[in-house]
């Protein structure tokens, strides 16, 4: 990997808890993808080899909300529905961050009608929201470089209970 | 042979079938409601149309004076020869029930269900009208046209729009404009 070059001869490495802390998080994230359309394609296109989002250190999809940190939720969620994400949002453990990819669960899409959530944050909070109708594996990449730049910028207590986890009415 | 059928049931069913239109191959047969059972058991039993398509209604609210306000439509095959049906009735504001046809197709009975969470459309003798896509706390019929095109029904409180993201009292940079990660690369 080069580490072991770059490193030869040092012994320990001076840094601050924060950065250390906010650098392990951000390189391995554990997704649970929540995929309700048709955004899941180009969900799978990204998760695949060609684009793989495992680079980013996001490589791992566990499908109990509980050993996930990471929820990504791809394409329209209905009112039918929206308890269900909800319930998977508070099953998560904390640190927690939440990506909407795609058109319809940052703001419903064009499914303006009786059946669909307009956008996933009415239901739970959510940090970085990827446009496109699906986005390209491209754009997510950019939304997740963002959500990893969230995290290495966050204190140490961004993650406390008070802070990051409310109660959802 | 679809236009024999036609014949059949206007020979047949004289007094019920109200209009028929052929528009190429594709027959149509808009017969009275009273008579929605009979003519779905002699096109299944004597003219062979063994397979259900699809059911659905249509709201035509405020169209024109006098007419009854939902249709329901009816599509059936044959699979002999491929030939297909479709059959209408229309229903007025005041009742709006018709026959179910689940007892001569099986899959007559989610279509009724669905239809009736949409239109408000009461089969009679159906029996188990349970929504099938809505949940069960949605009043109103949302595809009728006098449901406002706004109403939504949330099963759980709703975030405000202060809540929705998560707070970072301590990070200033508007969304958009985050901090250059420099490990990033």
């Amino acid at each position: 990997m080069g580490i072991e070059q770059k490193l030869a001869g040092v012994d320990f490495i001076a840094t601050r808890a924060e950065f250390f802390i906010n650098w392990a998080r951000k390189w391995s994230l554990f997704q649970y993808p929540f995929v309700t359309a048709c955004c899941g394609m180009e969900f799978m296109s990204t998760m695949c080899s060609k684009f793989d989002l495992a680079r980013f250190g996001a490589e791992f999809p566990r499908f109990t909300p509980r050993q996930a940190d990471f929820l990504i939720v791809v394409g329209t969620v209905s009112h039918k529905q929206a308890p269900i994400l909800r319930r998977v949002y508070q099953q998560m453990c904390l640190p927690k961050w939440v990506i909407a990819f795609g058109a319809c669960a940052s703001s419903g899409g064009f499914y303006d009608n009786y059946a669909t959530v307009q956008g996933i944050d009415k239901v739970i909070p959510v940090d970085v929201f990827i446009p496109g109708c699906p986005p390209r594996p491209e754009m997510v990449f950019d939304g997740f470089m963002k959500l990893q730049a969230i995290i290495q910028a966050e204190k140490l207590d961004t993650h406390t209970v008070e802070n990051k986890y409310r109660t959802l009415p | 042979m679809s236009m024999e059928t036609i014949d059949l049931l206007k020979e047949r069913f004289a007094d019920a079938v109200e209009e028929t239109h052929n528009f190429r191959s594709d027959h149509t047969a808009r017969v009275k409601r009273e008579a929605w059972l009979p003519v779905a058991t002699f096109l299944r039993n004597e003219a062979g149309f063994d397979m259900w398509i699809d059911l659905t209604a249509a709201d035509y609210q405020g169209r024109e004076e006098g007419l009854p306000r939902f249709e329901v439509i009816c599509h059936l095959r044959r699979m002999k020869d491929g030939a297909r049906i479709r059959i209408k009735a229309r229903l007025p504001e005041s009742d709006p029930s018709i026959d179910t046809l689940k007892t001569l197709w099986k899959g007559a009975d989610w279509m009724e269900r669905e239809c009736h969470e949409m239109y408000g459309i009461d089969f009679k003798g159906h029996g188990d009208q349970r929504p099938l896509l809505l949940y069960a706390e949605f009043v109103g019929f949302p595809l009728r046209k006098d449901y406002p095109i706004g109403r939504r029904q949330p099963r759980i409180p709703l975030l405000g729009s202060e809540e929705r993201r998560f707070s970072r009292p301590e990070d200033e940079t508007p969304h958009g404009h985050l901090p250059e990660d420099k490990n990033n690369g």
